[in-house]
């Protein structure tokens, strides 16, 4: 856990066709490999740009940013080495319909790993496997336009654990999705953390997604404002609201009830433990009443 | 209504016919091609249309899917016999009225001509479009073109660009449907009027089409860059095509196919002499 995987310093950037108007500036953080990274803000605070950079897709103004202890700045960098930093970096967008590229299911997985010229039992084996993973084995032979938008986000997903990454990137992959799908897919993102000690950085302005994660980022005019715990974060509720980001409903109540004078622990962000945390206050209240 | 559409006319199953190598279907659909045009006597195309048939049983696709697809060229083959009945010259007059005269050298091409168009479909229907996935063709034709890439014609890029293309026909296929509905609701009048006007309202249906389909081809050329896709240099493929049994088999058939044709174009037989 202690090891970096993905270091950034100084990061600058900008668009070229847009005046040169700055989205990042003097970004530094240290992701640690196994870590489940939340980065959160709103639309245009720069999230999704980040997320672009750790894997090459677009390429920064200014800094550097190690991967793997791989500077990928460096503009030396062969093909090989830049399809193995994608590799190892994989992402999944926020359209399902939109990254999956063959009219099968099984093709579709096997894409990445085809491009990466791996021998065919192979891409048999990993293609069999991913799909196990994300649960979509019975879908195999199917057409991905004939299912669900969660579904389809598993089968992206297995495409890219097919490439066997070693962090995956979910810039706001659940946002087009109905609740369910996007259960779903929290679920599946949450079992590939936990189960394969994947670095996941998940890019949301969702805060029930953000719940899940072992350290939230929060992302504000291209800077990162904070860097914390989802409960030191979540505890910062006038700061987040000011950003125009919410709290978890659970954490809300929460706060209002420990400024309204009750004695709640910190760090109560899912119903579940806000639920049994107030009920426990009451408990001690009356207790202490009679 | 505009999902009723079926891509392709793909017929699940798991006939000698499925089984096969799409490359060699090609190739077979051309021989076949040939075959069909290489007919000339009565014995060939009797020959001809018995195979055929014999070809869509194997296949077990049910006659009437095949003959729907026929449908379409309808007017095509009711044409070419009009032509041929009227227009043909030759020994045997057998009706004569005013300017129309009517040979049974006539009758006799009209015959053959739709004889020859139904197999033609129905032959190619059954080797290609019916018990071949698309991208199995898509997949095959890249395969056998490969030769081309030497003189640097780009082969991969055009394959990629059919899977492409077939992936996303369903997707704007509801696209379109969703804006129609959504430009019906702002009270655009997509089905009245002329033809003009019909088409000069479609234009608020296909501008933000459009522009949708832009939008969603940059997203997946990023996605595809960072499932590390750069080309067809050094890609394997998880499905290698191979020669099997079925291919024998098909080839077998094909080649006594074809010299049954070429042989009994030779028979000597003519009912109409």
């Amino acid at each position: 856990m202690a090891e970096t995987f993905i270091r950034t310093e100084g990061l600058c950037f900008s668009y070229k066709d847009d005046e040169g108007r700055p989205i990042l500036h003097n970004i530094n953080i240290d992701i640690k490999r196994g870590e489940f990274l939340c980065i959160l803000g709103r639309n245009g605070s720069g999230k999704s740009t980040f997320a672009k950079l750790l894997n090459m897709i677009l390429t920064p103004d200014a800094g550097k940013i190690y991967v793997d202890g791989v500077d990928i700045t460096d503009p030396g960098l062969t093909e090989e080495q830049i399809m193995e930093v994608r590799r190892k970096v994989g992402m999944v967008f926020q359209n399902p319909d939109n990254q999956l590229v063959a009219t099968i299911v099984e093709e579709d997985v096997a894409f990445g790993p085809e491009n990466m010229g791996v021998p065919s039992d192979e891409i048999r084996e990993r293609v069999d496997r991913a799909l196990e993973t994300v649960g979509m084995t019975e879908y195999a032979r199917h057409s991905p336009s004939r299912l669900s938008g969660g579904q389809k986000q598993r089968i992206a997903i297995a495409g890219i654990l097919a490439m066997m990454p070693e962090c995956i990137i979910f810039d706001e992959s659940t946002a087009m999705l109905d609740p369910h799908g996007r259960h779903e897919v929290m679920e599946t993102i949450d079992r590939l953390n936990e189960m394969r000690s994947l670095t996941v950085i998940a890019i949301t302005h969702n805060m029930d997604e953000a719940i899940l994660a072992d350290r939230i980022a929060v992302m504000d005019g291209g800077r990162i404002v904070m860097d914390g715990s989802p409960a030191e974060i979540f505890s910062r509720e006038e700061e987040l609201t000011a950003m125009g980001l919410g709290v978890p409903q659970a954490a809300m109540l929460a706060n209002r009830l420990r400024r309204a004078g009750m004695d709640l622990p910190e760090g109560l962000l899912d119903e579940r433990s806000a639920a049994d945390a107030i009920a426990s206050a009451i408990n001690a209240r009356k207790r202490q009443g009679t | 209504m505009l999902k009723d559409i079926t891509l392709g006319q793909y017929f699940p199953g798991d006939s000698v016919f499925h089984r096969a190598d799409p490359r060699a279907k090609i190739i077979l659909g051309i021989v076949f091609i040939v075959a069909v045009f290489l007919a000339d006597s009565p014995l060939s195309y009797a020959f001809l249309l018995l195979s055929t048939v014999l070809m869509i049983a194997v296949s077990r696709i049910p006659f009437k899917t095949v003959l729907r697809s026929m449908r379409a060229l309808i007017f095509i083959i009711i044409f070419t016999s009009v032509i041929n009945i009227f227009w043909t010259r030759g020994e045997h007059l057998i009706f004569e009225w005013k300017f129309i005269h009517i040979y049974r050298e006539g009758l006799t091409f009209a015959a053959y001509m739709v004889i020859r168009i139904t197999c033609l479909l129905c032959g190619t229907g059954v080797m290609l479009s019916y018990t071949t996935s698309p991208i199995a063709l898509t997949d095959g034709l890249e395969q056998l073109l490969s030769p081309l890439k030497k003189i640097k014609l780009p082969v991969h890029e055009f394959s990629m660009m059919m899977t492409i293309a077939l992936r996303f026909i369903p997707t704007l296929i509801e696209e379109t449907d969703k804006i129609m509905s959504a430009q019906r609701s702002r009270g655009a009048d997509l089905s009245s009027g002329g033809l003009i006007r019909r088409a000069k309202a479609l234009i608020p249906v296909l501008i933000p089409l459009f522009v949708s389909a832009f939008r969603r081809a940059d997203d997946l050329a990023v996605a595809m860059e960072c499932r590390c896709y750069h080309g067809g240099e050094g890609r394997t493929r998880m499905n290698k095509l191979h020669f099997g049994l079925a291919d024998l088999a098909l080839t077998l058939a094909f080649a006594a196919f074809t010299a049954g044709i070429v042989l009994l174009n030779k028979v000597p037989l003519n009912v109409f002499n």
